[in-house]
């Protein structure tokens, strides 16, 4: 699922400095399960920014404001709410906001920032495991992915800035090398690790992505 | 005498690093390479250590080559990808420089402009591989160059990595790439020296062995927290603590320790770890000092 935050409300305000009536959008998959545009957040959203004397003109959780077809039938639905709004504001990932953009001819604006795509490890625990770069090779790894989990992505070894296990970029997470390490060892399969891998194929995962008729 | 011919001749060779000037004046940088000049083996220049946007290294590489110094020019795989690698390679061919080590290169998080775009396009090891493949006349790609260029590789080596074992996988691959000498990261006491000494006795390369003098307790603190994976000694950082002059003692166990670090080369034969490498973080404008001290 794709992983968002909510914008700080200063920041959006100052965005929308201007605008006086307001529709939101919500997302009822990613965003709800991260909680910063289910039910709940649209509504606290609505609150907070009549607070701030908006006008709310009303709102509406789409199951998934990725699927576009979807989006403009819900957004039809509500096209005499939306007629009379300045703005759009989506509590959604990039992808659904764009959705929602391409769907309608008012201003449209980001109520959250898209962060990565994520697996869920339990209620409000995500983890960035992959990045969709277009040419996995994870086999080589014990399964463990160091072009997401890696943050300088190197396939041949850990760099040098490692302390007691902890990652030079961040000291909370663990070096991926070593838990690759400790994987491959327990699988007595180390001696894979001392192939030299080739460089990357970034053309493989050449953005954007477009697929037409399936792949 | 060339940095190569230097590991051919002599039993303790010395390298030391002067990074370019963040900016445009080298006076004052090349001031102390021209200190240097006969005393050391190398200078390695680095390139925007720890992600700190200086002048580019191939630029006072050259400058160094210019003065008579043999300049070992820094590559890190952070901030180009294979591309401008490779066209920097070309270019240092091209302007004389000799020796180049090859890095991975601190994160930019860590550095001055952490909003930078990291680029790690390719890794340290791929990259060795990159300058072997030019030496034989062809790009990445697999496309024929117009002259070759030739150097010697170098890498680096953190002998404090853990676990050790996969440190080694790494260090084999990048001899196995075409890496002919490595410098590490430093070292503050003898007793990790020689459980180092023991741990690669047997690889046929060479190590310099990683000197830092240490400025202030202050930096001690720092090095601790951020950088070093095995921590300095108490009474190291005891005995800067009680002088009057930091800098001053800080040379002065530095100077110390280079004087034991080239007792036990001197006392082992056949073992890979042929020199120091001095990384004088700060206090470049103390390194003839340094040498004197160290009766080098």
């Amino acid at each position: 699922m794709i992983i968002t935050k909510q914008k700080n409300f200063d920041d959006l305000l100052k965005m929308m400095d201007g605008q006086s009536s307001v529709f939101i959008v919500g997302c009822g998959e990613c965003a709800t399960t991260c909680r910063t545009g289910g039910e709940k957040e649209v509504a606290e959203m609505s609150l907070k920014l009549t607070e701030k004397g908006k006008t709310i003109t009303g709102s509406v959780v789409i199951n998934a404001p990725c699927l576009e077809l979807d989006t403009r039938r819900v957004l039809r639905q509500n096209k005499d709410a939306i007629e009379k709004t300045e703005g759009i504001l989506v509590l959604a990932c990039g992808a659904g906001i764009q959705s929602v953009a391409e769907a309608v001819s008012c201003k449209v604006y980001p109520g959250c920032d898209s962060l990565f795509l994520g697996n869920v490890f339990r209620h409000q625990h995500f983890y960035e495991k992959c990045s969709t770069c277009g040419d996995c090779v994870v086999e080589n790894y014990g399964g463990i992915c160091p072009v997401t989990r890696c943050p300088k992505s190197l396939l041949n070894g850990p760099c040098g800035g490692s302390i007691q296990g902890k990652c030079e970029v961040d000291s909370e997470k663990e070096c991926i090398w070593i838990m690759i390490y400790d994987k491959m060892k327990k699988s007595n399969t180390l001696n894979k690790l001392k192939k030299v891998f080739p460089v990357k194929r970034h053309g493989a995962g050449t953005s954007p992505g477009v697929v037409i008729n399936g792949v | 005498m060339g940095f190569k011919e230097a590991f051919d001749k002599k039993n303790f060779v010395v390298t030391v690093e002067v990074p370019p000037p963040k900016g445009t004046n080298v006076i004052p940088n090349l001031d102390i390479a021209k200190r240097l000049l006969g005393r050391v083996d190398g200078i390695n220049v680095t390139d925007n250590q720890r992600g700190i946007m200086r002048m580019c290294p191939l630029a006072f590489s050259h400058l160094l080559k210019e003065m008579g110094h043999n300049p070992i020019m820094q590559i890190c795989a952070r901030d180009r990808n294979r591309l401008a690698l490779q066209s920097d390679i070309l270019g240092a061919s091209a302007l004389g420089i000799e020796n180049i080590c090859i890095m991975t290169g601190d994160h930019p998080k860590l550095g001055d402009h952490p909003d930078a775009k990291p680029v790690f396009d390719i890794d340290s090891i791929q990259l060795i591989k990159v300058v072997k493949e030019l030496e034989n006349g062809f790009s990445m790609a697999g496309k024929k160059i117009d002259g070759a260029p030739k150097f010697l590789v170098g890498g680096v080596v953190n002998p404090f990595f853990e676990p050790f074992e996969l440190e080694l996988i790494k260090l084999e691959k990048k001899i196995g790439a075409g890496a002919e000498f490595f410098q590490t990261q430093p070292f503050f006491e003898r007793e990790s020296l020689e459980r180092f000494f023991e741990k690669v006795s047997n690889i046929d390369t060479k190590f310099l062995i990683g000197v830092s003098p240490l400025k202030s307790v202050k930096m001690i603190s720092f090095l601790n927290e951020k950088v070093l994976a095995r921590k300095i000694p108490e009474n190291i950082a005891k005995r800067i603590e009680a002088s009057d002059n930091q800098i001053e003692e800080g040379v002065r166990l530095s100077a110390e320790f280079i004087r034991e670090i080239k007792g036990i080369i001197n006392g082992s034969a056949g073992s890979p770890c042929r020199g120091i490498h001095i990384m004088p973080i700060g206090i470049e404008s103390h390194l003839p000092h340094l040498l004197k001290e160290a009766g080098l």
